[in-house]
């Protein structure tokens, strides 16, 4: 059967079978909508969770962002898995302890006032955004490269299936979707993973596979890979580029930012107690690690790979996948030396970066571009670095049924990831502003049509950005990190930890942090990216890095008000002598 | 009632003591190893990797996850023994 055939064949079962545990776990109550009816086992709430957390960014941009940073991708790899030890010990048990519906809920609550609950709710709102639209962007790719379909209609079929079992089932049957969805994605991570490592190094464990020499010579992966590189004018794959600062606030950042993302907190609320929450922290990570784990020794890989089967390559005899990827315009070349090679080396191979593809085809059959060459280097290819995943079995000629199967899980993670925030969106609407905040008299019946109507207006704002992706999705990914790092993680924090936290101080630490993460983004990534350099940055802290700084700022803002302004109030003390119980 | 007072106040100092001493660990590995002496670190070599990048894309990991299973094992000891105490008082 032919690549596509199998895409087919093996999306449309998993499909099937997400709708089929749809149709088998309907939600009928608010609870069931909102937290599955706190009855998710923490083994599968572990699963369920590491679906939600691993996106489309982790499954398909994760391996090759490291594979073409190298060293410096580590901010990825620590950040987002470190922040589940924060989650763990610090926000979960006593959050579910809590044992309300939403985060803002918590926050509305703890500092009793509607408007830290607004402000809660504007924040989660536009973290979640921010992260749907980058979804999107993924099931297009996946659509278009391996099902050949228009990326429009790929976006309708994904936000259909999403739709349908977001509104039927609610988180129950998110939950368990997406337990079905974790293994898919995890399969479909491992199997080319564990393929390509016996192939370079003999051992068929990735993790340590990219520790070890290479089959064809007794020289180690990475050393080789560093010497590779250094020839071609990079720098070595193992040592960073970026300043230790900067490495530093991005990994906190990150890390504060993935312990504050609503759709992961909310995750906690739907095991029965608070053993079964510090549980299902853990199992989550395990499940999490293994693919984070497994992303570094992949990106080595695809990197060695890369250069193997492509520089000083004519363009004539060079491999199927090289054209393929060029002709939906993820990779393009331009012969500046005119010897019909292929060749590789450090910096942008014209300007601007992106090809800008004419309709002419070249002298050996490339697609011609228009961009002006940049002759102060000898690259001559231009690689998006989202295509590394799915093109890695292509390019280590693996058989069609990896590729199918690749195709299916990125779909799942990407999937997966979007039916939680959607979700957590629609929660925040229809319960933290219209039961909560505007009607709150309404009947639970009615809460629960809210919830699903809320759910369809936000599939289809979602569906709109995968069909006009704005030009900004892959800048915005710092907003949501950076926000949530300011703005709810530490209000959640200091919620539990500090009792004489009061609600001035908490609503306006989370606008401080809101105002100046938000303001520092946007300068550098829209206002002014032509000074988006360390030389123009507060202290050599990228954009990607400033929610830590904003997470700071909001801690002193919020303290110094403490002081001033009176004191919680007798309720809310014995509220938090409760949650602090076991 | 002051017994059970302060029998929460202990099960609260030892919960944030055990909390603290993790974190201190989650930040040696990951900041420390991963970040702040990863050069000084690379000069060793650990299953044919660099020591400090090691840290940086293998270790942190597995440690974190370890973190957190010590973390659980803990809570479940201090959960059990602080029920126990209460109970004893009635």
């Amino acid at each position: 059967m032919s690549v596509q055939n199998l895409t087919y064949l093996f999306v449309g079962i998993t499909f099937a079978l997400y709708i089929t545990i749809a149709i088998r776990s309907r939600a009928g109550s608010t609870s069931e909508f909102y937290i599955a009816g706190k009855g998710v086992h923490p083994i599968a709430n572990g699963m369920a969770t590491a679906a939600d957390w691993m996106s489309a960014a982790s499954f398909i941009s994760m391996a090759g962002i490291i594979s073409f940073m190298g060293r410096d991708g580590s901010v990825y790899l620590m950040g987002w898995t470190g922040g589940y030890v924060l989650l763990a010990l610090l926000l979960a048990p006593y959050l579910r302890k809590f044992g309300q519906f939403t985060v803002p809920d918590f926050i509305g609550t703890r500092y009793y006032s509607s408007l830290a609950r607004i402000v809660a709710v504007i924040c989660l709102i536009i973290v979640s955004f921010t992260y749907v639209a980058g979804q999107m962007r993924g099931v297009g790719i996946v659509f278009s490269r391996f099902l050949e379909v228009d990326i429009n209609t790929g976006v309708m079929i994904g936000m259909g299936i999403v739709f349908f079992y977001a509104v039927l089932g609610g988180m129950k049957g998110i939950t368990y979707t997406q337990v079905a969805q974790y293994c898919v994605l995890i399969f479909a991570y491992l199997v080319p993973a564990v393929f390509i490592s016996i192939m370079i190094t003999g051992n068929p464990i990735p993790q340590l596979g990219f520790g070890q020499q290479l089959v064809d010579e007794p020289v180690y992966l990475l050393d080789k890979l560093d010497l590779v590189m250094i020839d071609l004018g990079f720098r070595a794959y193992t040592s960073g580029m970026k300043e230790t600062i900067d490495v530093f606030c991005i990994t906190a950042a990150l890390m504060l930012g993935t312990a504050g993302l609503p759709h992961v907190i909310v995750r906690f609320f739907t095991v029965p107690d608070v053993a079964a929450a510090r549980k299902s922290a853990g199992y989550a990570l395990i499940f999490i690690a293994i693919l984070y784990t497994t992303a570094p020794a992949v990106a080595s890989f695809a990197r060695i790979n890369l250069f193997e089967s492509t520089h000083n390559i004519s363009y004539t005899t060079a491999p199927e996948w090289f054209k393929n990827w060029e002709r939906i315009g993820l990779i393009a070349w331009k012969d500046k030396n005119q010897d019909g090679k292929i060749q590789h080396a450090a910096g942008n191979a014209f300007e601007p970066a992106k090809p800008i593809f004419s309709d002419q085809a070249g002298d050996f059959g490339q697609r011609e571009i228009n961009n002006t060459a940049n002759l102060e280097n000898n690259n001559e290819v231009y690689i998006d670095r989202d295509i590394i995943v799915l093109a890695n079995p292509e390019i280590a000629n693996l058989p069609p049924w990896v590729i199918a199967l690749v195709a299916a899980g990125a779909l799942a993670a990407a999937l997966s990831t979007a039916a939680g925030l959607l979700l957590v969106i629609s929660t925040a609407v229809s319960h933290d502003l219209i039961k909560k905040t505007f009607a709150k008299n309404i009947s639970e019946k009615k809460e629960l049509v809210f919830a699903r109507i809320s759910v369809l207006v936000a599939v289809v704002i979602a569906g709109l950005f995968g069909i006009y992706p704005p030009a900004f999705v892959a800048q915005v990914v710092a907003f949501a990190f950076g926000l949530a790092a300011a703005t709810l993680f530490p209000a959640i924090l200091m919620g539990i930890f500090s009792k004489s936290m009061n609600k001035e101080g908490a609503i306006a630490g989370m606008l401080v942090g809101l105002i100046f993460t938000f303001s520092y983004i946007l300068y550098f990534k829209f206002v002014n990216p032509q000074l988006n350099s360390s030389e123009y940055w507060l202290w050599g802290i990228s954009p990607e890095g400033i929610g830590f700084v904003g997470m700071l700022l909001n801690l002193l803002v919020s303290n110094i008000l403490r002081v001033i302004t009176p004191n919680t109030p007798m309720h809310v003390q014995e509220m938090i002598d409760n949650i602090r119980e076991p | 009632m002051d017994k059970f007072e302060e029998n929460r106040k202990q099960y609260w100092s030892s919960n944030l003591k055990l909390v603290l001493s993790l974190l201190l660990i989650w930040f040696t590995v990951s900041f420390g190893c991963g970040i702040l002496f990863a050069d000084y670190l690379d000069q060793y070599t650990f299953f044919g990797f660099k020591l400090g990048f090691w840290f940086a894309q293998q270790g942190s990991i597995y440690i974190f996850v370890i973190l957190i299973f010590i973390y659980i094992h803990r809570m479940k000891k201090l959960d059990e023994k602080f029920k126990n105490l209460n109970t004893e008082d009635d």
